[in-house]
């Protein structure tokens, strides 16, 4: 499927020794990767001595810790689209990759990790350094390989490019023993694979495309919701051409943001658990739901007993086991994203009788928008997000980790473009949105890119900065600091009676002395007067930049769909 | 419900481990599971037996083992016309004078003695799970000593019955 490693140069006067590592870099090279995440370390010691002997064919990562590289490395595959690449060594390497394996793994972002390995005659001795990566791997990968002979590693290397790649993208990781990567090598090696066991299924049965367009048209109350299976297509257009034929109102996931413009007269607004009401009722109220790519994750739909009660469900999806796995569905279509809509753009479009239900989701989405809290004088954390948002066009790639800035930032920065959007969504990952920037701006060296961080989260992967130090990489850290956990804090204001169990953190280092630690400059913005005057300046900057703004530790999010409850029973819609 | 399903898998390091892995993660209540390999050099065959609450769970179990890049096919093959097998071998405390008892109890079943000391005697049974169940039962009363059951490995018969409610006629009748 895949071309072979490129042909070794003939030398002659001395036939050049290569090792497992150098098959590795070829390897590499021949997929075209630009870009390796990385830490050193024993086991993967012949890697980064071939790495050496290549100097100049990749940018080299150095993170420091390796869960802020694997972050990195996920930021830039969601932003570019292009598989991220990862090494970690052998034992406490490979499990600091942990986290960002399974993040990946919930989050569908394409990656290939290589772990060292202790050599294979002392695997299964508790050897230093040694740990059980394939079962410590396997239940959070799309697949994973331990190398067993070095004839494999090239085959191996484009069947872990493929896989993560192909179909619903995912991480793959592949555990090096050192031998294998130190082993010289003569002979020419094979680099083709065939996976009979994996043929994803790109293009959607006709049959179920009419049948979702014959439903489509008899529709009173459609909507469609959209999903990060979109993106990982790249079905942006074909989704805009497919929602103006027919007219339809979207709402989107948390994932799917970006997939349809954030401004348009038809977006509901995100829904789910701190999604608008209108987009919420729409679900709840509809006739017809068309999922495409999302995978009706819990944070979505709630109560599953209350979800889309009335509702033929159509479900595009390129992973089958998503069809039907939450939610009883009527039209499964399995295909990529884009393929499915190309195909139902292809069928002549039709006005469809829903104006009785596009004016009322217009009247709720009139009626009860986002609202929050104003204040001339403390900062408010919505009006930092919507400031953002001004301050940035509204073209900036924005990151965040997990908790209520999350929700907030998916509130108040509407995204109008696809791929600008990088958070972690499913493993719901604090410390994630740091180094996730890092990777995003690497991928685009002339966007902007702001990191929106907690002051738990950013404090877990904050060591990170001393890759803008070292590279100058223009990212802005903005801590929405509300000196608390404070999603944790919310649900134990509303649902432990205000019981404020070690969600409260007020001993903070001073994030502007600690950014100028690293030579970068830190500012410290306390009020709605600093933010307006100076917020602007320091994002357009194009030096990095950290950010401590101190907000109202009291906000909650809003509104919200308590745990249990269905999506018609939201609460905080109205402002008190 | 009980269901058949069989895998066919490239054999190869780790795959048992995913493929177990994967139905504990999800939940899955496994029986029994049996490995081997086949015909085709590379490729070997699992056959589980689950107890699965509905349909949609069903689904889930088959769809998830398909997405397993070294599972290359998964049937569900309750339904159809199957051979399913299984082996046990009891060792059952019998004294000398029980010994002509117990083969007359095991001979129906076609179960053949393998192993024979002073206070016990071993049985090796194969058959489908019914009988095997059936002739441990009739054995417990003796006392077990010890237990040990393969699990079902099963496939396909060679001529599946006709699955259409229309009969099949033909010119002749």
């Amino acid at each position: 499927m895949r071309a072979s490693a490129e042909p070794k140069p003939k030398q002659e006067a001395e036939p050049i020794v290569k090792t497992g590592a150098d098959l590795l870099v070829e390897a590499l090279i021949s997929q075209k990767v630009e870009t390796i995440f990385g830490y050193p370390g024993g086991a993967v010691l012949p890697i980064y001595d071939a790495l050496y002997r290549a100097k100049g064919s990749f940018d080299h990562v150095l993170p420091r810790h390796e869960q802020g590289g694997i972050h990195a490395a996920e930021g830039y595959a969601r932003v570019s689209r292009k598989p991220g690449v990862v090494i970690g060594t052998s034992g406490p390497g490979a499990t600091n990759l942990i986290t960002g394996i399974a993040d990946a793994m919930m989050d569908s972002l394409p990656l290939v990790v290589f772990t060292g390995q202790v050599a294979k005659s002392v695997i299964g001795t508790d050897a230093f350094q040694e740990s059980d990566v394939m079962g410590i791997t396997t239940p959070i990968t799309k697949h994973n390989y331990q190398v067993q002979d070095l004839e494999d590693l090239p085959r191996i290397v484009n069947e872990a490019f493929h896989i993560a790649s192909t179909g619903r993208p995912g991480p793959v990781v592949v555990d090096i023993p050192k031998d294998i990567s130190s082993t010289v090598y003569e002979k020419d090696v094979q680099s083709e694979f065939h996976l009979p066991g994996y043929q994803p299924t790109i293009k959607p049965n006709p049959l179920q495309v009419n049948k979702l367009r014959e439903a489509l048209v008899i529709a009173k109350k459609p909507v469609v919701l959209t999903g990060a299976g979109i993106l990982h297509a790249g079905g942006s257009d074909a989704l805009m051409k497919f929602v103006e034929n027919y007219d339809l109102p979207v709402t989107s996931t948390l994932l799917g943001l970006g997939a349809f413009p954030g401004h348009h007269h038809r977006f509901l607004g995100m829904a789910g658990m701190h999604g608008t009401y209108a987009a919420n009722m729409a679900l709840y109220e509809c006739d017809l739901l068309i999922n495409i790519g999302a995978r009706f994750d819990d944070r979505l739909t709630g109560n599953l007993k209350h979800f889309a009660p009335n509702a033929r469900i159509a479900h595009i999806d390129i992973d089958p086991a998503e069809i039907g796995k939450n939610v009883t569905t009527e039209i499964p279509i399995v295909s990529d994203a884009k393929k499915a809509i190309e195909k139902l753009n292809d069928l002549e479009p039709a006005t469809l009788d829903h104006q009785e239900w596009v004016d009322k989701l217009e009247s709720n989405k009139q009626n009860y928008p986002l609202w929050h809290n104003d204040s001339e004088d403390v900062i408010l954390p919505q009006y930092l997000l919507r400031k953002v948002h001004e301050f940035t066009d509204g073209e900036a790639v924005v990151t965040t980790d997990v908790g209520q800035h999350q929700m907030w930032a998916a509130q108040y920065y509407t995204f109008n473009r696809p791929d600008r959007w990088v958070t972690s969504g499913g493993l719901g990952t604090m410390g994630f949105g740091f180094p996730a920037a890092i990777g995003a701006q690497i991928a685009e060296k002339d966007s902007t890119v702001v990191a929106i961080v907690g002051d738990g989260g950013f404090q877990m992967t904050m060591q990170e900065m001393s890759l803008l130090q070292e590279r100058g990489l223009p990212v802005k850290v903005i801590i929405v600091n509300n000196q608390a956990l404070g999603m944790v804090r919310q649900w134990q204001e509303k649902f432990y009676d205000e019981r404020y169990s070690e969600s409260i953190i007020d001993t903070q280092p001073n994030f502007v002395k600690m950014a100028e630690a690293y030579d970068l400059n830190g500012y410290k913005f306390e009020s709605v007067q600093e933010i307006d005057e100076k917020l602007a300046d320091v994002l357009n900057d194009d030096k990095p930049a950290v950010i401590d703004c101190r907000v109202v530790q009291q906000e909650n999010v809003y509104p919200m769909i308590a745990p249990g409850k269905g999506s018609h029973e939201m609460i905080g819609v109205m402002k008190p | 419900m009980k269901r058949i399903i069989t895998a066919t898998v490239h054999n190869r390091s780790g795959v048992l481990n995913r493929v177990t892995g994967l139905l504990a993660k999800r939940q899955f209540n496994i029986e029994s599971i049996s490995v081997g390999r086949t015909e085709t050099e590379g490729v070997s065959k699992m056959t589980f037996v689950v107890d699965v609450e509905d349909e949609r769970k069903l689904e889930q179990l088959s769809k998830q083992l398909n997405k397993q890049i070294d599972v290359i096919k998964v049937s569900d093959i309750t339904d159809k016309q199957i051979v399913a097998r299984e082996l046990a071998m009891v060792k059952v405390l019998t004294t000398p004078q029980q010994r002509g008892e117990l083969q007359a109890i095991i001979e129906p079943f076609r179960a053949s003695i393998i192993d024979v000391s002073k206070e016990s005697m071993t049985v090796q049974i194969t058959g489908d799970s019914d009988k095997v169940d059936a002739m441990i039962e009739l054995l417990r009363p003796y006392g077990l000593k010890e237990l040990a059951r393969t699990g079902v490995t099963a496939f396909t018969r060679g001529q599946q019955r006709q699955q259409t409610e229309m009969k099949p006629y033909s010119i002749l009748n």
